[in-house]
């Protein structure tokens, strides 16, 4: 009989996994603080026309790029003349499941089906859940959805609950659960039990899916508008959004830089049973965003093959009010639909398109699909319903938490900037864990890599790190 | 009383508040870890009662009956009229004072 202790199943987690994604990451380790990323990227051994391959088996990609004209036109009210970017969208809400996840779902099932497993199981309360669902619908493969979803006293979240009947709707078992980190064990041994695929967001093959992204937008750009894009904006929660967007591009030949934008959620907890439906952002908030940037090894595999870090430009942060705002904006100007949490990205687009001149592209490289529960009129009800005051006025004045505010007019939209220098120092502060030394060559090269500066940046910041501990003592 | 075979939805304690993880913040760890698991009972059972499903992916769960025939209770929320007043403003911004026609 084995033992389905909370503590033993956790003791068994890389073994599990290991059985559980069919890699061995322990290939890819150097005994020190850094790993042989690229060496795990290449796990896949698929190509770039490859994994477009797999995309179109599963009819996934192949989107429209769409020129928003009257946001673009707005925006420009607000900048100095002359400035004010052409704003351009992917609307990834056209694949099969209704979001960007599809492509990372696409080649993670591929692999599962290829490997011969009967089965795939996921921990999402987002759209990656009926990504994986389509996919494993399409494949003929079991699948199983491990949802947070409720807080202790039932009341779920409706975005979550209208992601579930997604999922339902494709075939999968949902399993939902209430608040907390404990959801992990359930799925080890879901893993355990069934011995099923772990189509976790975080192994190379769902990257890899998200690089067509970047890769497919970047060829867009070229034939539309005969150039590469200017700038690309991805909403960031995991980081892998952001990360195999750049990745594409890169192998496209694009260095555009890309931005990264994210819910303020500041002050909330994210393991709160009382704070869960607090939130009218289950994805693409701070609550994520800021700590996978920081430690991207906390997600369900070993390495993470999200590593936002190494390729975000810039990072800034907009309120609940004004990505509320900017959904009714793409509804009532571009006459599009499309679920709040994607359009965080294209609320910091409409900022930052003012920075940039007429001429440039800035791409917004995904949409999501709305709906019961998910659509904003949903989430602000619910909001309301649970003591959270929403007014109009100025977003700048919101709590999370507590308050939600819509601008009143276009001109009060903010992108926040986050200090990308404090993020860096807290990920080599992290990956130091309790080490009392300067590290060695490699891995101050891993760390420059890892926060996208130098080894001379990294080995300052270790110095000070260490000063700073000796003075507490 | 739900029949064997019939669609439910059943709820089950997976911690106990004493077995949850050292890490959660207070309010999570003073309540149990719960799920809720939708199957095909596997004999007669009436809510609040243990019962067991199978599920879609043909695993075998216990808990207790919740409801029989679950529905999805979701929707669009009650009206928000601030919303409204935003999508006037934001047209005024756009298109002037009078709505182009």
């Amino acid at each position: 009989m084995r033992d389905n202790s909370y503590s033993a199943v956790m003791a068994r987690r890389n073994q599990i996994m290991k059985s559980a994604v069919g890699l061995d990451y322990s290939q890819f380790e150097s005994g020190g603080i850094g790993f042989d990323y690229e060496g795990m990227m290449a796990a896949t051994g698929l190509s770039m026309p490859q994994v477009t391959e797999v995309m179109r088996s599963f009819n996934v990609g192949d989107t429209p790029l769409l020129e928003l004209r009257n946001i673009t036109a707005l925006a420009r009210r607000y900048a100095p003349e002359g400035f004010g970017a052409r704003i351009l969208v992917k609307d990834e809400a056209c694949n099969p499941s209704g979001s960007f996840k599809a492509r990372r779902a696409a080649l993670s099932v591929h692999m599962a089906r290829e490997m011969g497993y009967r089965g795939v199981i996921t921990a999402t309360s987002g759209n990656y859940g009926a990504a994986v669902v389509s996919c494993c619908a399409k494949a003929g493969l079991k699948c199983i959805v491990v949802q947070e979803c409720y807080d202790s006293r039932g009341v779920g979240q409706p975005e979550i609950i209208e992601k579930a009947r997604k999922c339902e709707a494709l075939g999968a078992e949902v399993v939902q659960l209430s608040v907390g980190p404990e959801l992990f064990y359930v799925f080890l041994r879901l893993l355990e039990d069934t011995g099923y695929f772990n189509a976790s967001l975080y192994t190379p093959y769902g990257i890899q899916g998200v690089e067509s992204l970047g890769y497919e937008l970047t060829e867009q750009c070229r034939q539309k508008f005969g150039r590469a894009p200017d700038m690309v904006v991805a909403t960031n929660a995991g980081g892998g959004n952001l990360t195999g967007t750049a990745r594409g591009m890169q192998k496209a030949g694009c260095g555009a830089p890309v931005v990264a934008a994210s819910v303020d959620l500041k002050g909330l907890h994210m393991a709160s049973d009382t704070q869960f439906n607090r939130k009218s952002f289950t994805t693409g908030h701070t609550g994520f965003g800021m700590p996978f940037s920081t430690w991207p090894d906390r997600s369900d595999v070993p390495r993470s093959a999200a590593r936002p870090l190494r390729y975000m430009e810039r990072y800034v942060t907009l309120t609940q009010g004004e990505v509320f705002y900017m959904t009714e904006m793409l509804s009532i100007l571009e006459g599009m639909e499309r679920g709040p949490a994607g359009n965080t990205s294209l609320a910091a687009a409409f900022c930052l398109a003012r920075e940039l001149p007429q001429d440039a592209l800035l791409v917004v490289q995904e949409t999501e699909y709305t709906g019961a529960g998910k659509h904003q009129n949903a989430q602000l009800a619910f909001a309301r319903e649970h003591g959270i005051t929403l007014r109009v006025g100025d977003p700048a004045e919101q709590v999370p938490g507590q308050s939600i505010v819509l601008p009143e007019h276009p001109g009060q939209l903010r992108a926040a900037e986050v200090d990308l220098n404090r993020l860096r120092r807290s990920l080599i502060h992290r990956a130091l864990t309790d080490s009392k030394d300067m590290p060695g060559e490699a891995d101050l090269a891993f760390l420059a890599a890892e926060t996208r500066t130098s080894p001379a940046f990294v080995r300052q910041v270790i110095t000070q790190l260490l000063e700073d501990d000796n003075e507490t003592k | 009383m739900a029949k064997q075979g019939d669609w439910v939805l059943i709820k089950s304690t997976i911690l106990q508040p004493d077995q949850r993880a050292p890490q959660v913040p207070g309010d999570t760890a003073g309540v149990p870890l719960v799920q809720w698991v939708k199957g095909r009972l596997t004999a007669d059972a009436d809510i609040g009662q243990p019962a067991q499903v199978i599920t879609r992916t043909g695993r075998l769960v216990s808990g207790a009956l919740v409801e029989e025939a679950p529905a999805y209770r979701h929707s669009f929320g009650s009206f928000i009229p601030e919303l409204l007043k935003v999508q006037e403003g934001i047209r005024r911004a756009m298109w002037g004072g009078e709505d182009r026609p």
